[in-house]
């Protein structure tokens, strides 16, 4: 598998705590370069917890999170790159990160993982296209040379902002959003603004792509015109993927890698075939003991 | 016939009158409770010295027959927008492009008008009556409006909510002041630049340090605000602003305490002073000397600086940093999630409107050529955040509209003489500052509760720009 030789992602022995409840037990896996990774477990199995932690908006208790940039040998800086006390290590052949040690926005500024949010986050009094501006924000304050580039008008600075217009426009297109470019992201119909979400993200220019819960409240229609959007984004950026799911067929049909978390501890990991068939997933989801696993997978017939 | 009286019938709302008028009554027995006692009885003085109360229930009915009406009247407004029907309200929405329209166009025609108007005041009232028109009108508004733009700056884009924009105000104000007038500067100036050089440049020098130190201590703030939201941040602010006052008062070997700084130097024409001297400004250009010169100069000066306000905040609402600003008050942890730096953009947005609230602090010194804490209570505060709350968080014009409405609105009750004859000689309507500032606020917050000017206009667009209706435009959580 991808994810044993090539990884992009790689978390180890990651523990959160919240006072007296661990929402994440010791859980590691890793997530392969150019895969499409699916991270189920019924609700409350603290899935958008690790998200949270891998995007460092929540510290975790215990753990290491390492990304990795391009064809740099995992194992042979990891150890290194742990003793140091830096966040990072930049080698000729790629960089490596260890987000458990870096703030929130650097995580997506420097070592280039976005993400979605399970409730969307829009900047929804700002319209579509602004919404993909602001997330361009960092090449584009550098062309502003800090602003005062950009308050007297300087040539780099109207370049780069008119190359963001067509970024914006070009995953405006991929998400069919250009003839709403102009309109209030406040105003789109849920499914557009879940699929704005997607391409706001992916205008950081994301080696990694955490989506919690896309598909939520999305119909079959879009459901699949999701998945088109989520299989291009691999295939064409060579975007890697990390995806919480609940809709199964989603899950199944896209993803390359599924994970699945209990009550914060993993309890399957492998190919979706190897976990349809595994029995504590089936009573994990069905909620009934390991003892009637079987009858009750006799019933349900898979 | 009958089409046109049902569509009538149907337009007409149902109103539940007689929850109306029990929820007045109720509002009249609460003000029966406030002002029995604070208004229907008044103790005095009798000739031989005694104290005797005297009852006032004329008034009292009168004051309590107001707010019967007044609440009456607004339960009313309330009920029948309530009861519009959805499509009646989605067709006002689509209007709204008109205040765009206002935000583009208004202000180049403001300030057009704004540059013919010492001119025109001239023409008509004279060079003795044109000081009050050029002063107290346009000089006191044009004050507002620039401080207006600056706190938009924090609270209209970065949604943060600052109660002691004054401070920056007094700062700029004091350093220009403590700067102009200090002994060892000047000893300094006079040895090497001689005797007449920093009386004249003072105010060019200092304009920027002023601007500087307020955004230094604009950044001062923002650290210690950074993690604080809402309710939290308004009150730190306020407390901020009530320091530097209180500082300002008690280090009196330092500032002077509330005997405040005078004789502070007044701006030169870049290098010729205004006085009677062979060398002042009339005598350069061949004037006869009359004091309106100076005001007009000053005029001038404020509209400069209150346009480069505008001009660097409508620029910066268009780069990257304004934007950032934007979607801060919007969404915090998105942006966080989008690689933005949420504490610099926080503190550039407190540092670049602290720098313009200085600018106007400096200019404030230099057209009083005296200052005291008195000049930077919180009620200024309140005044300048009450212009941007009432313009419409965000928008330019609707600053401007606001500080016509707020501070020429209370002098120009000043010029009316009815008044008086109503109220009696001592009437003074600056008194009612506060009573005018609750009766706009209640009115505005029944009739645009999202500001004069409530739409935003976006910073940038593809095919056509759009204006964005205040119902998706989040105030900030600050
Ligand atoms: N900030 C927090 N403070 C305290 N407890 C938290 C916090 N965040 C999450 N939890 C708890 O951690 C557990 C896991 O929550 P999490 O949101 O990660 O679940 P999830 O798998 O995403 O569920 P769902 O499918 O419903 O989204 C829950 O019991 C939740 O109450
Ligand atoms: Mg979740």
């Amino acid at each position: 598998m991808r994810s044993l030789h090539d990884p992009v992602l790689k978390v180890e022995n990651l523990t959160m705590r919240f006072g007296g409840l661990v929402a994440v037990n010791d859980l590691s896996f890793s997530a392969g370069r150019g895969d499409i990774t699916a991270l189920i477990g019924p609700n409350g199995a603290g899935k958008t917890t690790v998200f949270n932690c891998i995007t460092g908006f929540y510290k975790p208790t215990v753990g290491r999170i390492a990304l990795r940039h391009g064809n740099l040998d995992f194992a042979q800086h990891i150890e290194a790159l742990t003793d140091s006390d830096h966040g990072a290590y930049r080698g000729a052949d790629g960089s490596l990160f260890l987000l458990e040690r870096m703030p929130d926005f650097q995580i997506s500024a420097k070592a280039h993982v976005a993400r979605t949010f399970q409730n969307i986050r829009l900047f929804s009094g700002m319209t579509v296209l602004e919404n993909l501006m602001v997330a361009q924000h960092n090449p584009l304050m550098t062309a502003s040379n800090w602003t005062l580039g950009g308050l007297f008008g300087l040539a780099g600075f109207r370049r780069a902002e008119n190359g963001a217009i067509e970024k914006a426009k070009y995953w405006l297109e991929k998400t069919k959003l250009i003839d709403r470019a102009d309109d209030p992201a406040g105003d789109l119909p849920y499914g557009d603004q879940r699929r704005l979400e997607i391409a706001r993200a992916m205008c950081t220019d994301p080696v990694l792509l955490c989506l919690d819960e896309p598909a939520a409240g999305l119909n079959p229609k879009e459901s699949l015109e999701l998945n088109t959007l989520l299989m291009s984004i691999r295939e064409d950026h060579g975007t890697s993927l990390l995806l919480i799911e609940h809709d199964m067929s989603v899950v199944m049909q896209i993803s390359d890698h599924v994970v699945v978390l209990d009550y914060g501890t993993k309890i399957a990991d492998g190919t979706p075939e190897q976990v349809k068939s595994d029995p504590k997933v089936v009573a994990a989801y069905l909620g009934v003991p390991d003892d009637e696993v079987e009858a009750v997978e006799a019933e349900v017939g898979v | 016939m009958t089409s046109v009286t049902s569509s009538m019938a149907q337009a007409q709302p149902k109103i539940d009158f007689s929850r109306l008028f029990t929820d007045a009554i109720l509002a009249t027995l609460v003000a029966l409770g406030l002002f029995g006692l604070l208004i229907g009885v008044k103790t005095d003085q009798s000739l031989n010295n005694q104290m005797i109360l005297v009852l006032r229930p004329g008034l009292l009915a009168l004051i309590l027959a107001a707010v019967f009406v007044g609440r009456l009247t607004i339960g009313y407004i309330i009920a029948v927008r309530d009861a519009r029907p959805p499509e009646a309200k989605k067709a006002k929405a689509a209007k709204s492009n008109t205040a765009l329209w206002v935000e583009k166009y208004g202000l180049p025609v403001f300030v057009g008008f704004l540059f013919a108007y010492p001119l025109m005041v001239l023409y008509t009232a004279g060079p003795q009556g044109a000081i009050k028109w050029i002063d107290n009108f346009g000089i006191q508004i044009l004050i507002y409006i620039m401080l207006g733009w600056g706190l938009n700056i924090v609270v209209g884009l970065a949604g943060l909510l600052d109660l002691g924009y004054v401070a920056f105000y007094a700062v700029g104000a004091y350093s220009y002041a403590l700067l102009a007038t200090s002994e060892p500067v000047k000893l300094f100036m006079a040895a090497h630049m001689g005797s007449t050089f920093w009386p004249l440049w003072a105010f060019w020098i200092c304009l920027p340090i002023a601007g500087i130190l307020a955004a230094f201590w604009g950044v001062i703030l923002g650290f210690p605000v950074l993690r604080l939201r809402g309710d939290y941040l308004a009150i730190v602010t306020l407390a901020f602003g009530e320091i530097i006052r209180l500082v300002l008062i008690n280090w009196v070997e330092f500032s002077n305490g509330y005997a405040g700084i005078s004789s502070i130097p007044r701006p030169s024409f870049f290098g010729v002073p205004f006085n009677a001297s062979d060398t002042g400004f009339a005598a350069r250009f061949g004037l006869e000397f009359t004091p309106i010169y100076r005001t007009i100069f000053l005029f001038y000066l404020i509209l400069i600086l209150a346009l480069i306000t505008a001009f660097v905040s409508a620029r910066l609402r268009r780069l990257p940093v304004g934007r950032a600003w934007e979607a801060l008050r919007e969404d915090e942890i998105a942006c966080r999630s989008l690689g933005i730096n949420t504490v610099n953009t926080k503190l550039t947005a407190f540092a670049i409107g602290a720098m313009f609230g200085g600018f106007a602090g400096a200019f404030f010194a230099a057209r009083q050529g005296f200052i005291s804490p008195e000049s930077f209570v919180f009620l200024e505060s309140a005044q300048i955040l009450a212009i941007v709350v009432l313009g419409g968080m965000g928008s330019l014009m609707g600053v401007v509209i606001a500080s016509i409405l707020l501070v020429g609105g209370v002098e120009l009750l000043r010029e009316l003489d009815a008044l008086k004859v109503i109220f009696g000689p001592n009437f003074d309507p600056a008194q009612y500052r506060m009573l005018i500032f609750g009766l706009c606020m209640v009115l505005m917050m029944l009739w645009k509760p999202r500001g004069l000017i409530s739409v935003r206009e976006p910073s940038v667009f593809l095919k056509e720009k759009k204006s964005v209706s205040s119902d998706h435009v989040k105030e900030g959580h600050g």
